[in-house]
């Protein structure tokens, strides 16, 4: 085997840092929390091996806003956290999606509401995918489901703010975080520092014009009209990123629909269903904003049964419902407070589905 | 001589610079300006401004530059 | 003809926001005098605070961030150690730095993070309506607490700077006013200070500016600025805390 196609055995929260630094990323603000607490500590001891910068913040709050100012003068930077830690990055999610800033944010999501459990969940759906924070925003949010994923998408995560100036979320869980698989580490762009290309970034005022970095916008009809713009970012982002990944969805009587470590479980369902005969496909959203209603929307045209199978008592089955529209039936099947759905429940609600 | 030049469009009355004035040479203008408030002014009748900039330090709105001609 | 006094080029000509009388002015122009005698223009980043300071970006020509409320220092970190040949320092009110960033601030300071923050401590939070402010004196009146500040239903005025004074991190921390020309000068020498240190990298320096609030001290500005002297000082003594 030659070096190129080397994997390397590493957890999601681990090749996740590995990535960002691969992907230029030169600071990384963080906070301990269970299940990411890896990465942290990763970013610890590779983040100052790559010349870059590593803060153990005194909380969520003050580790968004680390982040917040390294963007400010144009660097990549990334935090990370879970569930009841994000809640509290919702602030400065807020403000970098207000101020047009560039920056990833790591959730591997646990059990909740309140401190809930360490246990893998998919409960944050509703807080990742609208904006997150207060005001009238969105983040990309990305969901990988496997180690590699994690490694390509995070590359993708700081492309994708810089590109659009604006928060990126990467939603995993408890489980893709601590889970070791094999993982092919693609080789790291050549660093230059990221604020010598972006011509909006703070660099002290060396031409008589000051840089304002801000979301505040008093004034009648100001803020309505820097609004506008964001909408303008974001209908592009609508019909230019939606990722999906489809699986047999022209010849199926039931398409499930999960994402996350819940579309592993529902891969491998689908693949034993089809086994005995059964005609089961599914829809893997790898972005949840943009969601990916076309494909969806498509699918239900054709009279199939959809079944949503999440990690929580029922979030994306609104956006299945959105996109399917009335035209086909919606089924959910879902685990909560942190337990796993289990293949062989999975089968049974699908023979169910089916009668 | 040293000569006070007080921006009255600036200036929002709070006469900080009148109470500093060693020479009480700084009074309230009998004209409002555009805003609707009483600037003051400099008034060289008095004495000679000694060019001390206490009335400039005191200025919250920097409206204040101190000359000598 | 010569100049006498002219205010700082980096302040603009827009006219503030502020209250008559209010110190927030005089504190401008002196930052934008330090910042200017020490020819630092060009690499000197701003942090706006929410509060009354939060438009501070129309007054001056820094290259300016806000920071969401409490959190200038977190920005302040990120910015510092991210570029470190930049200057960064914070402009902050007591609600903004005391109460809702009181955990940034203590550690920014305890990691003695090289930047400077002006403090401006007027007792009230005046952007909102005059509440009650951590550094609110006993029995100073506020909106919230119109018969004054009581120490068993509000607690004790904060005593900020006594606190981060005790921090390893921290390498300055003066107190001063802006109440008369003498104070003025004395503040623009320790802003000077603070970001002289800055330059020597010598970690996180701090002026604690007690300013006068007319408006809701309920006084005019003439008023305001005798009860500094006759009052305030008394209780919150002005000078060097710290100096290492």
């Amino acid at each position: 085997m030659s070096d190129k196609d080397k994997k390397v055995l590493i957890t999601g929260n681990e090749v996740i840092a590995e990535a960002a630094i691969r992907a230029g990323c030169r600071f990384y603000a963080g906070y301990p929390i269970t299940p990411q607490n890896e990465l942290t500590a990763y970013m610890s001891r590779h983040m100052p091996e790559a010349g870059g910068v590593f803060i153990q913040a005194e909380s969520e709050l003050a580790a968004i806003s680390m982040v917040f100012g390294a963007a400010c003068v144009g660097e990549r930077a990334l935090t990370s956290s879970s569930s009841p830690g994000i809640s509290l990055k919702q602030e400065g999610i807020s403000y970098l999606a207000g101020c047009r800033l560039p920056a990833v944010i790591v959730n591997m999501s646990r059990g909740g509401p309140g401190l809930g459990n360490i246990a893998p969940g998919q409960a944050d759906y509703f807080q990742s995918t609208r904006g997150g924070g207060h005001g009238d925003y969105r983040t990309i949010v990305l969901a990988p489901n496997c180690g590699q994923e994690f490694f390509d998408l995070t590359r993708l995560a700081f492309d994708l703010a810089d590109e659009y100036r604006m928060p990126v979320l990467i939603l995993g869980d408890g489980v893709l975080g601590q889970m070791a698989e094999p993982v092919k580490l693609k080789p790291g762009i050549k660093y230059e520092p990221a604020h010598q290309k972006k011509e909006w970034a703070l660099t002290g005022n060396k031409t008589g014009k000051p840089k304002i970095i801000r979301s505040l916008y008093l004034g009648q009809g100001v803020l309505e009209k820097h609004n506008l713009e964001l909408k303008k970012l974001y209908d592009k982002i609508e019909q230019e990123d939606v990722r999906s990944e489809s699986f047999y969805v022209d010849d199926s009587e039931v398409v499930l629909v999960a994402f996350g470590i819940s579309s592993r479980i529902c891969k491998k369902v689908m693949q034993e269903a089809r086994k005995e005969g059964v005609k089961v496909g599914m829809i893997r959203p790898i972005t949840l904003w943009p969601y990916p209603y076309e494909i969806i929307s498509r699918a239900a045209a054709k009279k199939v049964k959809f079944l949503v199978v999440e990690m929580n008592m029922g979030q994306m089955i609104e956006d299945v419902k959105l996109a399917v529209g009335g035209k086909a039936e919606v089924h959910f099947y879902g685990r909560t407070g942190g337990e796993m759905p289990q293949e062989k429940d999975i089968m049974e609600k699908i023979k169910q589905v089916i009668k | 001589m040293i000569k006070v030049k007080i921006d009255s469009e600036k200036c929002k009355g709070c006469n900080l610079c009148l109470m500093y004035c060693p020479k009480g040479l700084i009074k309230e203008s009998k004209i409002l300006n555009k805003r609707g408030i009483c600037p003051v002014e400099f008034d060289s009748s008095k004495g000679a401004c000694i060019g001390c900039r206490f009335c400039a330090l005191m200025c919250p709105e920097s409206a204040i530059e101190i000359i000598d001609e | 003809m010569k100049e006498i006094y002219k205010k700082s080029n980096i302040l603009t000509d827009a006219i503030t926001h502020y209250c008559p009388g209010c110190g927030h002015g005089i504190i401008h122009n002196l930052v934008c005098e330090v910042v200017e005698e020490l020819g630092i223009m060009e690499k000197t980043i701003a942090i706006a605070p929410v509060g009354c300071a939060v438009l501070a970006y129309d007054y001056w020509k820094f290259d300016t961030t806000e920071a969401a409320h409490g959190r200038p220092l977190a920005v302040a970190t990120g910015i510092k150690r991210a570029r470190p040949e930049l200057i960064v320092f914070t402009y902050q009110g007591d609600g903004d730095l005391a109460a809702i960033g009181t955990a940034e601030t203590v550690h920014a300071a305890n990691r003695g993070e090289n930047v400077t923050v002006i403090f401006v401590n007027n007792g009230v939070y005046g952007m909102t309506g005059g509440q009650m402010a951590p550094t609110t004196l006993l029995s100073q009146k506020t909106a919230t607490c119109i018969n004054g500040r009581n120490a068993k239903r509000d607690g004790y005025p904060l005593k900020v700077s006594e606190m981060l004074a005790v921090l390893d991190g921290v390498c300055y921390i003066e107190r001063t006013s802006v109440h008369n020309p003498g104070a003025v000068i004395k503040t623009k020498k320790a802003i000077k200070k603070a970001f002289q240190n800055q330059i020597e990298k010598k970690g996180f320096s701090m002026v604690e500016v007690i300013s006068q609030c007319p408006t809701y001290w309920g006084l005019s500005p003439v008023e305001a600025v005798e009860k500094i002297e006759k009052d305030i000082i008394k209780k919150v003594p002005l000078g060097v805390i710290k100096d290492v």
